[in-house]
């Protein structure tokens, strides 16, 4: 199953290094992996997208709440919680497809946010499924650079991660 | 107070109470040992390697529950101490480890023995620290020495670079009088719910048994466990890392389980219906195959280490707390009345351990004309009675000294039981012997390990630290000779070296006793003569049988009921 897992840590040198040690050293997968700062400068939260059965992420997060640097963390896959990825698509775009790209990007509520004469790139915000559909969407041969920021979320209502 | 890099660290190792540093100087730590040759409070061991100042950081740490304190230079010097920290990791050990490193400008530029220490050193340490500021060492060593100390102890790597022990740079110095960390909360109780909930499942039960592991030791909770044990009457095992938690010559105990455990503690692990695991992690050699382990049990578990419950079995009733204050807990139930033990519940099932028992797993050939390993182990039980320190390296001998030599006492029997790592014993044995300077310290080992870390002889005379090595001598590295006879039709492939130093010169050429012991009938006499010697190392050197195999065994991937015994033992399935 997969779960997201978001994780406030200490804002030190190598605190990433430490999460992403601990997944490769036991064995454990990473999906994807976002890290900002947050609010409280002291503080960076992460969020670890990851697949495995219960007992697995069970593990995971007492490994990860192991960590010296690990403040705290939850599942948010767990209750209510709002998912969003960005990603960056690069099309070829000539002719009679530069229109049919564009209502695909308005289907999607995306924003083509650069142009050539061959090209458009298109931003598309979303949970995973939805950016999924939308390269599904595009002709394959058409998209040649993807890039996606891999999953960030918050959990619904007053529920959330603080100290 | 005034104070450069090098002199704050060595006043905050004074203010944390450190007694002992084992290292070994270089360039990048060169302030500090300037700053050391100032003092005389803290005493600093030179080793020969720094494998050998983390071993006996190791030991020492073992031997009196405080932190193990090395001091390394950058480079090469930590490299060499990583064996030693990952060992101390694996037995959750506490240890702080200093480190010297490049100067902060040539950080990262392939300077001079730079490598990435903090890097190198992180899946081995319960944390690791850089300190780029010198304002920041004695809060950071504070910190070290707080996480290695708490909850489940382990080693704690601080690496400093040159430039921030400069001499030249003065500041004001307070060592901090304590140190909280809001991402780290050791202290944990057992909920009093689940505490409750497992008496209950565990005075029910008919075919019980306490299978305790070193977080008793380490945890301090050994009288505690004794009390338990007894108000309880159940059976009692102990892993091997456990070994002198509950004595072992107590007619409850039932000797160590797993790979080399007894006849009787693993059948008793395989056929218990509620299984009390206390401060132990089910380690593959304990286990054995999984699918297999104790089949029919209700699983009770305490550990003060959350990540350690259900991580390899499926565990029914946890408690996630400090071993001491949840057998404590226990034994409150126990005295007011709330819970009281029927021992009329348990008598059939020690009428089955008692036969198991009585097969004595554990006898060999005394009619050999060899030097059997076991006797040798047993003699250096009767002629130290029981209360040396015994320190050992990995392999045949290690198992032999863990079932032949009768721990009554904890932080008695000191080995690498997680790591298995081979050079442990004879520096560990240096550290116990500076720790309880008055005590018989036994370093039990063979001539492939021995050889690991032998230039620690050297430290030996130094620092006079009069051990006695117990040499099992038989040629081969003996137990993957074993596993050669067992599992690949005794073709020893690189198990048996050709030359062998003459240990008895050996140790001569190094200021010491050396003796060569190859009739079985002068053993008793050589190992009273070596321990009478009270103020000399001496190297004895019993030439034992090369032949000869740890049993019993459990061999990897079977089951606690799938022992191979001794040949000519007879057992319940034979009679069956």
């Amino acid at each position: 199953m997969r779960h997201i897992l978001s994780i406030l840590m200490e804002n030190e040198a190598g605190a990433l290094s430490r999460v992403a040690g601990l997944f490769s050293a036991r064995g454990y997968n990473i999906e994807s992996l976002t890290v900002a700062p947050t609010e409280d400068p002291s503080m960076s939260r992460m969020t670890l997208v990851t697949r495995g059965t219960d007992e697995v992420v069970e593990q995971i997060t007492k490994q990860l709440n192991k960590l010296i640097d690990v403040v705290k963390l939850i599942d948010l896959a767990e209750s209510a919680h709002i998912e969003r990825e960005i990603m960056l698509v690069k099309v070829h775009a000539q002719g009679s497809y530069r229109e049919e790209v564009k209502r695909l990007a308005e289907i999607f509520r995306g924003s083509i946010i650069d142009v050539t004469a061959s090209s458009f790139i298109i931003e598309v915000t979303g949970a995973q499924d939805k950016l999924d559909a939308f390269l599904n969407a595009l002709e394959e041969q058409s998209v040649f650079e993807v890039v996606r920021s891999g999953a960030t979320g918050i959990s619904r209502g007053e529920k959330g991660l603080h100290l | 107070m005034e104070l450069s890099g090098a002199e704050i660290l060595v006043q905050s190792l004074k203010d944390e109470g450190v007694e002992y540093i084992f290292g070994y100087p270089g360039g990048s730590v060169l302030h500090i040992y300037d700053a050391l040759f100032k003092q005389e409070e803290v005493k600093h061991v030179l080793v020969r390697h720094e494998q050998g100042a983390t071993h006996s950081a190791d030991g020492y740490a073992r031997a009196t529950g405080k932190p193990g304190v090395v001091l390394v230079t950058s480079g090469p010097g930590a490299t060499n101490a990583v064996t030693g920290i990952a060992t101390a990791y694996m037995d959750s050990i506490p240890m702080v480890v200093i480190s010297g490193q490049t100067p902060t400008p040539m950080i990262g530029s392939d300077a001079f023995q730079e490598v990435d220490t903090v890097g190198i050193t992180r899946p081995c340490v319960k944390h690791n620290f850089l300190v780029k500021d010198v304002r920041d060492i004695a809060e950071t060593l504070k910190k070290a020495f707080y996480i290695a100390t708490t909850g489940r102890p382990g080693p704690v790597l601080v690496d400093i670079p040159k430039d921030v022990t400069d001499p030249a740079v003065l500041v004001s110095y307070e060592y901090p009088s304590k140190v909280s960390l809001r991402s780290y909360n050791p202290s944990v109780k057992g909920h009093k719910g689940q505490i409750k909930k497992a008496l209950q499942v565990m005075l029910a039960a008919r075919r019980p048994i306490l299978y305790t592991g070193g977080g008793v030791i380490l945890g301090e909770a050994s009288e505690e466990l004794v009390s338990l044990t007894k108000k309880l009457g159940f059976p009692i095992t102990n892993t091997l890392m456990g070994l002198g938690s509950y004595p072992a010559t107590d007619r409850q105990f039932i000797g160590m389980l797993g790979m080399h455990g007894t006849y009787e503690a693993n059948k008793a692990m395989h056929e218990c219906d509620t299984l009390i695991a206390i401060g132990s992690r089910f380690d593959d050699r304990v286990t054995g195959k999984l699918s297999e382990f104790c089949p029919d049990a209700t699983i009770i578990h305490v550990d003060i280490d959350p990540a350690s419950i259900s991580k390899n079995v499926k565990v029914d009733i946890p408690i996630v707390g400090e071993v001491k204050g949840v057998l404590k807990e226990m034994l409150k139930l126990l005295d007011n009345g709330e819970f009281t033990p029927n021992p009329e519940l348990t008598v059939k099932w020690w009428e089955r351990i008692e036969k198991w028992r009585s097969y004595n797993c554990l006898e060999y050939d005394r009619k050999s004309t060899l030097i059997k390993p076991q006797y040798v182990v047993e003699q250096l039980y009767e002629v130290t009675k029981g209360e040396a320190y015994v320190t050992s390296d990995v392999g045949q001998h290690q198992m032999y000294a863990a079932q032949y030599y009768k721990f009554n006492k904890p932080r008695r029997w000191i080995n690498s039981g997680g790591l298995g790592t081979m050079g442990f014993g004879l520096p560990a044995a240096i550290g116990v012997k500076l720790a309880h300077p008055d005590a018989d310290v036994a370093c039990v080992t063979g001539e492939g390990s021995i050889q690991m870390c032998i230039q620690e002889l050297s430290t030996a005379l130094q620092y006079k630290t009069p051990v006695k090595i117990i040499n099992l001598n038989n040629g081969y590295l003996g137990m993957v000779r074993q596993w050669q006879e067992f599992t690949y039709e005794s073709r020893y492939s690189h198990s048996y070296m050709d030359t062998i130093p003459e240990f008895m010169k050996l140790a001569e050429s190094y200021g010491h006793v050396g003796m060569r012991i190859d009739k079985k009938e002068d053993v008793r006499g050589a190992l009273e003569e070596a321990f009478a010697l009270k103020d000399r190392t001496v190297f004895l050197d019993f030439i034992t049988d090369p032949t000869e195999n740890v049993y019993p065994m459990i061999e990897a991937g079977k089951g606690h009921h799938e022992m191979r015994l001794a040949p000519g033992m007879i057992t319940d399935e034979d009679l069956a």
